[in-house]
């Protein structure tokens, strides 16, 4: 009898040789006969009311587009509809699209969009965090009165700075009139998301605007909700010139006017008992939302919800803001608000223990999270959680108390750093339920092919292999007989938004319960077609006007230990290892998943130390791959990483999120063992050399 | 207009462009060669990485006249080698590839390695791919794809 292979033994990724070989055609690669080329005509202030525009002299053939020629809505579709397609009195920040100019040469194009005159009158812009846009709050327990029996008490702040996605493969896409409507190839990870917005800002009936996923180069967020911003200034251009239209960022004008991670400021404030027990935490986490506010709220609210991460604290009283400032618009970034959370609570617990004379590893295990124990939102975790076994691997494989003993010897100039996390799966609250209602189908054909019908993208994290080998696995079939192409909403239902590592266990698990069906009802030689919908567990209980209960319906948990030497001259930090040990319940392809990891931890460990962007007065100093930094080959440590299996029984085999997961303990991680090598705390990240002297300096 | 003349992938091209079009430009634009991917624009991605005269080049800084007379070899030319070949395996086995974006130039740059060095230690691939970003990898699965193509691909380097 033939052995079935474990689902987590790793195959050949299906879409490699394409990639490799430089046949994939990614958006830019496109080419359409007679196809036009679309600039955007941008503001060079960061707030004011545009009081005159002065177009140059068009040739025959060339065209401008804005907002007078939007049919229906001049505001993209998102979670909070403030953000127009194009500005059209007022302008919020430096960047801001305004017009596009269309035309067959590019070059032309561009001297045409450059000689566009705006007059304008400026107003004071706003850049710090007074306009809040958003505020959230909630609370367990009685934290009044946990702060009036405290023994002691103990505050700080934390601050973060911008993160940029940096995805290799700019912004784009190409789209062309068919069928009396619009169809839009692009860079994206969410079809519905810019399908959606597109048919909003039109009023077009659904069916004359189809979006097609190019192979995509690259998103960590960055390709969630701002493709459609630049979608629906697309879709007006091709209306009124009804020509296809290539519409592909420059690296710096991505840089410069794309959604980034949003900087933010937290407030922590703990209470403890004789004992040194955290008994109660007031919290405020502020995040930049930039100009508008886009889905900056649900951002907020993930880094809210992450406030006590692996720990248990009983009462509790968290607020946010989002502030709106005369900035670039923030938005989507793997990990989703929980990198800055995570990184201050990480950062507080160690500096509570340190305060009251604690050795920081015993302080944090005792806080440490069970099963059953009630989760910051009074929700429950219901499964088994193994993170302490992790944290005892982690230790052993590390050799981390053994290297935290020597380098309290300050002349090392070294440190290691361990941070422990979780990270809820999928969409917050009852989002899914409400509103994603993801759909799926599985299609089998006449010769008994199956065909996957779902609109999550692959953007490297490998669904195009993972969900074939899951459905063709769960068929009995060979992973030939499945096919998965890239997404196109002619043909496929709404499986949601490619984003909140929901892709395998929301959307694989919807694939799984259709396969079963199938191959329950499989009739060799005819055509059939199952339907899945999500259904919420019943047990799953959200209130979203208090934010309280069950946020998520499973956590991934995470355990990062980084080990770096900081130079005595420079203050340079060179991050020398990485240990890294994760419960994303079961992994559908090992190598897939630690190729996450390896990535995850890449961007995380970088948050921390390596990547500056900031702006003076709305202007972002940053603006190409020169001057933002990303890690090189020789920058990134030698990494370990290890996959527990702890299989969450709603999932497909058991899988959780991962995406996310492994981003999110990076900068704690890298941050605390930095703060080991100088022996200052270290409140803010990126822990650059000039951050690292002025600590030294200053105490 | 002077037109230029160069080898491309062992075929003789003549092309009639303006002399200071970049290079990436000529291939992708023109010529529809569209393996060598703009990432940045200005030479510190690596994703339009190209072979000049057996150099290791990035075509986004190369002005069309700077080609004239020259021998270029673009990954188009290069996937149709065996040691193409074992590198491919090598990154497909070892799971080097994610979006892929950074693929094509990444290959190139370990094909520049190995030619000069054929078993390189990890020290050296780091090094050796310095100039190549990769957002999605942490690159630690390329250095595993490159010692495995090393080891493959022994007599081919």
């Amino acid at each position: 009898m033939k052995t079935k292979k474990d689902i987590s033994e790793s195959i050949r990724k299906v879409d490699s040789e394409e990639k490799i070989s430089g046949r994939a055609p990614y958006t830019s690669d496109i080419s359409i006969d007679g196809m036009l080329y679309a600039k955007t005509v941008r503001s060079p202030i960061a707030r004011g009311t545009i009081k005159n525009i002065k177009l140059p002299k068009m040739p025959e053939g060339y065209h401008t587009v804005d907002a007078s020629d939007i049919p229906k809505r001049n505001v993209v579709k998102m979670i909070y509809e403030d953000w127009p397609v194009f500005a059209e009195k007022d302008v919020n920040f430096i960047g801001e699209p305004i017009m596009l100019v269309v035309g067959p040469d590019k070059e032309t194009v561009m001297n045409l969009a450059d000689a566009v005159e705006i007059d304008f009158e400026e107003k004071d812009p706003v850049f710090d965090f007074k306009n809040s846009g958003v505020q959230l709050h909630f609370d367990k327990g009685d934290v009044d009165a946990a702060f009036e029996r405290a023994a002691k008490t103990v505050e700080y702040e934390y601050e973060t700075g911008y993160q940029e996605q940096a995805y290799i493969e700019p912004q784009g896409f190409v789209g062309y009139p068919e069928d009396g409507g619009y169809t839009l190839v692009g860079s994206i990870q969410c079809p519905y998301y810019v399908k959606n917005a597109v048919l909003d800002t039109m009023g077009e009936e659904e069916d004359k605007v189809r979006v097609i996923q190019a192979p995509v180069g690259g998103a960590f967020g960055g390709k969630e909700e701002f493709p459609s911003v630049t979608a629906c200034q697309l879709a007006v251009a091709l209306k009124k010139i009804q020509k296809p239209i290539k519409f592909i960022y420059e690296r710096e004008e991505d840089m410069e006017t794309t959604t980034k991670r949003h900087p933010s400021k937290t407030k922590m404030e703990a209470a403890l008992d004789v004992d040194n027990n955290i008994i109660g935490i007031r919290s405020n986490l502020a995040l930049d939302g930039g100009a508008y506010i886009g889905l900056s709220g649900v951002v907020l609210s993930r880094g809210m919800l992450a406030v006590t991460n692996a720990y248990t604290v009983d009462n509790l009283d968290v607020s946010g803001d989002v502030y709106i400032t005369n900035t670039v618009p923030n938005g989507a970034f793997r990990g989703f608000g929980a990198p800055q959370m995570i990184f201050a609570i990480e950062m507080f617990i160690h500096h509570i223990a340190k305060d009251v004379g604690e050795d920081p590893f015993a302080f944090r295990k005792r806080h440490m999270v069970k099963q059953g124990d009630k989760t910051s939102t009074s929700g429950t975790f219901r499964d088994p959680i193994i993170l302490s076994d992790m944290v005892d691997k982690a230790v052993e494989i590390s050799d981390y108390h053994n290297k935290a003993k020597a380098y309290e010897d300050k002349d090392t100039f070294k440190g290691i750093g361990m941070s422990w996390f979780l990270h809820g799966c999928g969409f917050t609250g009852s989002g899914e339920s409400d509103i994603i209602k993801a759909q799926v189908k599985l299609k089998k054909d006449d010769k008994d092919n199956v065909h996957i019908l779902v609109a999550a993208v692959d953007m490297g994290q490998g669904p195009k292999t993972t969900f074939r080998k899951l459905v063709a696995d769960l068929l009995d079939v060979p992973i030939e007989q499945v096919t998965f192409n890239y997404p196109d909403t002619r043909y496929v239902p709404d499986s949601g938004p490619t984003v909140a590592s929901r892709t395998m266990m929301v959307v694989g698990g919807l694939l799984a319960r259709a396969a079963k069906s199938l191959k329950e009802e499989w009739i060799a030689g005819e055509e059939q077609t199952i339907t899945k919908q999500y259904k919420q567990p019943e047990y799953i209980e959200w209130d979203q006007d208090t934010m309280r209960g069950d946020a998520y319906p499973a956590y991934s948990w995470g355990v990062n230990v980084v080990e770096v030497e900081v130079s005595k001259v420079t203050y340079e930090v060179t991050v020398k290892n990485a240990w890294n040990i994760y419960d994303l319940g079961k992994a559908i392809d090992e190598r897939i998943v630690l190729g996450q990891a390896d990535g995850g931890q890449a961007q995380g460990i970088a948050y921390g130390y390596l990547e500056v962007m900031n702006h003076e007065q709305g202007k972002l100093k940053q603006k190409n791959m020169t001057d933002y930094i990303i890690p090189t080959s020789v920058d990134v440590p030698k990494m370990e990483n290890h996959i527990m299996d702890n299989p969450y029984p709603l999932g497909p085999y058991g899988a959780k999120g991962v995406g996310e997961l492994t981003l999110v303990g990076g900068a704690p991680a890298v941050a605390l063992a930095i703060e080991q090598a100088i022996g200052r705390k270290v409140k803010k990240i990126p822990a650059t050399p000039e951050s690292i002297m002025e600590l030294i300096d200053n105490g | 207009m002077a037109k230029v003349t160069f080898t491309l992938n062992d075929e003789t091209v003549t092309v009639d462009e303006p002399l200071n079009m970049r290079f990436l430009d000529i291939l992708r634009k023109e010529l529809g060669l569209t393996g060598s991917k703009e990432g940045c624009g200005e030479g510190e991605c690596g994703a339009c990485s190209v072979f000049m005269d057996g150099w290791l080049v990035n075509s986004c800084l190369l002005p069309l006249a700077s080609v004239e007379g020259r021998d270029i070899m673009t990954i188009e030319g290069y996937r149709e080698t065996k040691r193409y070949k074992v590198l491919e395996n090598a990154f497909v086995e070892e799971g080097a590839v994610q979006c892929g974006i950074c693929t094509p130039g990444m290959v190139m740059a370990a094909e520049n390695l190995l030619n000069r060095n054929p078993s390189p230690s990890e020290e050296e691939i780091r090094i050796a791919l310095a100039g190549n970003l990769c957002r999605c990898t942490g690159y630690e699965m390329i250095f595993k794809a490159v010692k495995r193509a090393s080891k493959e691909g022994e007599g081919l380097w």
